[in-house]
């Protein structure tokens, strides 16, 4: 594993370092690209879209790709294409969001207990503990019946399934920190904790934080992806592209590009957020962290 | 070493009675009671109606004596399946589900730590590249997407498999089987490969080379259990996930197992049911986590002596 000591080499900061790393990776540049087209995509849908989202031709159903409609149209006549860029919207603001709940809660709560430590510590930590031997797959699904199909819901169960992870890898970040003398002569300068922790210990760990970012959101998009598959994530009138790959599925026989293409939209993400996680692994070179 | 097993079996008890309290009371929490669909129900009907199911008691006693009957391993009755228990309708679910999570962890285990293993002999030429690409659309290629086109080619377009079923026509547990343990073959190949190749640089495999032991026994006595120790501790997890997996499998190739259970029960908004096949699944998935949490630390002394301090 190529390991350069950074401190070292003259005036190059980490960022310019790993950005100059990630260049050379292909794959990540790939993920890079494909990741920026998509969120811009999805930013620019309603100016873009070929066609209205609500549009209708049941005259016409459902057909194969064609010049008017690119990606063909499902049974309704609506165009594909454009419902994959409004699902597009959904399934993506599901994974950013989601993710950062998850990075919010992780990062306080591993922040606090690795750098208050003692028995503090150990009670917040034990907590993890616990949580993550529950099964939260069952819980979100008893979740979502319990409470009703709810966007809001959504983001706030997932993102709270996805923190645990990130608590433990800040918490063990911060507990490398904390004994430097930089932090030392913060606290001596009568720095409050709070302040030590924003200004001091948080961008000091970013690098593992932004790598496991980068690898909690294509989970999410899973999750969401499996709930409304299901029937239990995003409900119609919305649309996401679990929800289009569940319709889909119901017509492939007769009808695959309604599968096809919602699934290729899913993969290629999830691809290039994969591609783009490892790549930023190596160049801000993580090794595992976590316990 | 039992000492381990005995403090990590105490750490799951817990784990286990939260789960249960959370359920039982999230469950009761939910909005319009499960005899309010139907139309003009006779108050005194509904009145003997929630007798039988306990509704009228206080909460606290409705918890105390959910917990009484289930210290005796009773689930209780099915709200939508009138005259018929949870206990029955695990029963006649559970042998589906278990095989195919079976299957689909052997074909998980087996392929995803050859695959591994293969990468992790050559890394970084051909024999590295194909199985751990494969490995990737493995991990980015969902279960209700793979499952789908799987039935679309082999299924519909050459038609060798059947697209449905479970044990009625030869060959028809194979699909669902690649489908649920195609994910996880994935990530047994990633982790197999990542733990080989760190313990292929070890002192003791230079050793044992050394002593001019032929590779394969290298290979498959030295490195073997060291490089399997991310596998075993991953499945623990894994068989969560699995389970959840298995909801979407059982839907899309209409396997009669507890998955599909699950599914409706989530949709008639049968409580109880609900209620008693969470409690049954987690308290699976602690189990197994626990367990392969001790065969990890049977595995890699040095973890053992760690966490038995």
């Amino acid at each position: 594993m190529a390991h350069t000591d950074i401190n070292a080499e003259k005036g190059t900061s980490l960022w310019e370092d790993a950005w100059r790393r990630l260049k050379k990776n292909r794959l990540a540049l790939f993920g890079l690209g494909v990741l920026g087209l998509f969120v811009a995509s999805a930013l620019l849908t309603p100016w873009i879209a070929p066609y209205a989202y609500d549009a209708q031709n049941l005259d016409l159903g459902a057909t194969p790709p064609s010049a008017q409609h690119w990606l063909g149209t499902d049974i309704f006549g609506r165009d594909l294409l454009t419902q994959i860029m409004y699902g597009g919207r959904i399934s993506l603001a599901v994974g950013f969001v989601a993710t950062a709940v998850a990075l919010v809660i992780g990062v306080t709560w591993g922040a606090v207990a690795g750098y208050v430590g003692g028995r503090v510590d150990a009670v917040m930590m034990r907590i993890v503990d616990i949580l993550y031997a529950l099964p939260f797959m069952i819980f979100i699904v008893l979740l979502m019946v319990v409470f009703g199909r709810n966007l809001l819901l959504l983001f706030l169960a997932i993102g709270a399934v996805e923190w645990l992870t990130m608590a433990r890898i800040m918490r063990g970040q911060v507990q490398a920190l904390r004994k430097q003398e930089f932090v030392e002569a913060a606290i001596s300068l009568g720095l409050s904790p709070m302040t030590i922790i924003r200004r001091h210990l948080v961008p000091n760990a970013l690098g593992p934080i932004i790598v496991y970012t980068t690898l909690t959101i294509p989970s999410v998009m899973l999750l969401e992806a499996f709930l409304s598959f299901l029937g239990l994530g995003i409900q119609p009138p919305k649309t996401s592209w679990g929800l289009l790959i569940s319709y889909g599925a119901e017509t492939m026989e007769e009808y695959p590009w309604l599968l096809i293409f919602p699934g290729l939209a899913l993969t290629t993400t999830l691809f290039a957020l994969n591609f783009l996680g490892d790549g930023l692994r190596d160049a801000l070179d993580v090794r595992r962290s976590a316990d | 070493m039992w000492r381990f097993v005995i403090g990590r079996l105490l750490q799951a008890i817990p784990v286990i009675f939260i789960v249960i309290t959370a359920t039982f009371f999230l469950v009761r929490a939910a909005p319009g009671g499960p005899f309010d669909a139907e139309k003009a129900v006779i108050p005194e009907v509904k009145a003997a109606l929630e007798r039988q199911y306990r509704l009228d008691l206080p909460i606290h006693e409705q918890y105390f004596a959910y917990l009484a009957d289930l210290s005796q391993g009773d689930l209780g009755p099915s709200f939508k399946y009138p005259g018929r228990t949870i206990n029955e309708l695990i029963e006649s679910g559970l042998p589906a589900t278990a095989e195919l999570g079976a299957y689909a962890l052997l074909i998980a285990v087996i392929i995803g730590s050859l695959a591994g293993i293969a990468a992790a002999l050559r890394p970084n030429t051909l024999q590295d590249y194909i199985p751990m690409s494969m490995a990737m659309i493995g991990i980015c290629m969902p279960t209700f997407l793979l499952g789908p086109i799987l039935v679309l080619i082999f299924g519909i377009h050459l038609d060798w498999l059947p697209v449905s079923g479970w044990g009625d026509i030869p060959g028809d547990k194979l699909m669902p089987s690649i489908t649920l343990g195609a994910a996880y073959a994935a990530y047994v190949a990633r982790l197999s490969r990542a733990g080989m190749l760190e313990v292929l640089s070890q002192d003791y495999i230079r050793t044992a080379r050394a002593k001019g032991l032929p590779e394969w026994q290298v290979v498959l006595k030295h490195g073997l259990r060291g490089g399997m120790l991310p596998v075993v501790a991953f499945l623990g997890p894994a068989f969560a996930g699995l389970l959840a997996g298995s909801f979407v499998v059982e839907t899309i190739f209409q396997i009669p197992g507890l998955g599909r259970f699950y599914v409706q029960a989530a949709f008639n908004r049968d409580y109880t049911m609900i209620l008693g096949t969470t409690v049954f699944l987690s308290t699976l998935i602690v189990l197994f986590n626990l367990l392969s949490d001790i065969v990890a630390a049977w595995l890699n002394p040095r973890l053992r002596a760690q966490l038995s301090e």
